[in-house]
């Protein structure tokens, strides 16, 4: 019992009160600015796009999965997998995914250079973001390019 | 203001020197490994599904269970949940307010981070022990 008096009162209070009295401090904070005061900047935007991109992969994963089951469970599994991936929305999902994958992947690897104190100022962190946004965008249409031109649609 | 009047720190809490951020630390480190390990892996599996396009169930099989493939699809997925899993908690510690939903949120983030690893786990070992 080394604490201010008022904690062994405040730790035997039953939850609800403690959530009362948290709420009404919450209240009375200033609230730091948020998003609508800031000038959008390509690195801000990369920041929240990069989120955004993970959470989606995220549910992408289970694709991923449901493509190796399939691979695993046999020729019909397999013929599900296939027909869904080749329909017109399963293509449009899968070049999404596509573009997601390597733009986080090419956004994340400009994490891995900061941390490295590594194109830190305004106008190199800005340049490498670009770069990252570009190789993106020319990496998936080069993906789909190939993929068309092995079906011979292109 | 450690060890002052004010302190609300327990005293092992102190002792531990991890301040609110526990075992934050870990998973930063953990989030970065996985983030470099998943340059290769990640731009060789573009690849190699690139490649499989158009492939037959026979095919698609006989690549996935080539050992070499095999062991770099085990690395990925191993990388990429671990990765996931931390990305997704960071996600929600930062926007899911109230602590029950949030509770409920990180452990559904992991199982459903345990249960697509292990799925993908297990396919990979059934193609490629041939079973």
């Amino acid at each position: 019992m080394q604490g201010p008096s008022g904690s062994a009162a405040l730790l035997d209070c039953p939850n609800g009160v403690l959530r009362m009295a948290e709420q009404r401090q919450a209240a009375e904070r200033p609230l730091s600015p948020h998003l609508q005061i800031y000038r959008v900047t390509i690195t801000m935007a990369m920041s929240i796009l990069h989120r955004i991109v993970g959470v989606a992969l995220y549910a992408g994963t289970a694709l991923v999965a449901w493509w190796l089951i399939a691979a695993a469970a046999g020729p019909e599994a397999y013929a599900l997998f296939q027909s869904v991936a080749g329909h017109w929305f399963g293509q449009l999902v899968l070049f999404g995914f596509t573009w997601a994958f390597l733009h986080h992947l090419f956004g994340g690897i400009r994490y891995l250079l900061w941390d490295e104190i590594v194109a830190t100022s305004p106008k190199a962190a800005d340049t490498i973001t670009w770069i990252a946004v570009i190789s993106a965008l020319a990496g998936t249409v080069l993906v789909w390019a190939i993929v068309f031109s092995m079906r011979g649609v292109i | 203001m450690a060890g002052s009047k004010r302190d609300m720190r327990t005293p092992l809490g102190r002792v531990l020197a991890h301040g609110s951020a526990k075992s934050g630390t870990g998973d930063h480190i953990r989030q970065r490994i996985t983030a470099v390990a998943m340059v290769p892996l990640g731009l060789f599996f573009v690849g190699f599904i690139v490649a499989l396009t158009g492939a037959d169930y026979e095919t698609a099989r006989a690549w996935l269970g080539n050992p070499l493939v095999a062991i770099a699809a085990l690395l990925l997925v191993v990388a990429a949940i671990m990765h996931m899993r931390i990305g997704m908690q960071i996600v929600i510690e930062d926007y899911v307010i109230g602590e029950r939903l949030r509770s409920l949120a990180l452990i559904g983030n992991f199982f459903f981070s345990y249960a697509v690893g292990l799925a993908c786990v297990y396919a990979v070992a059934k193609i490629g022990f041939g079973a």
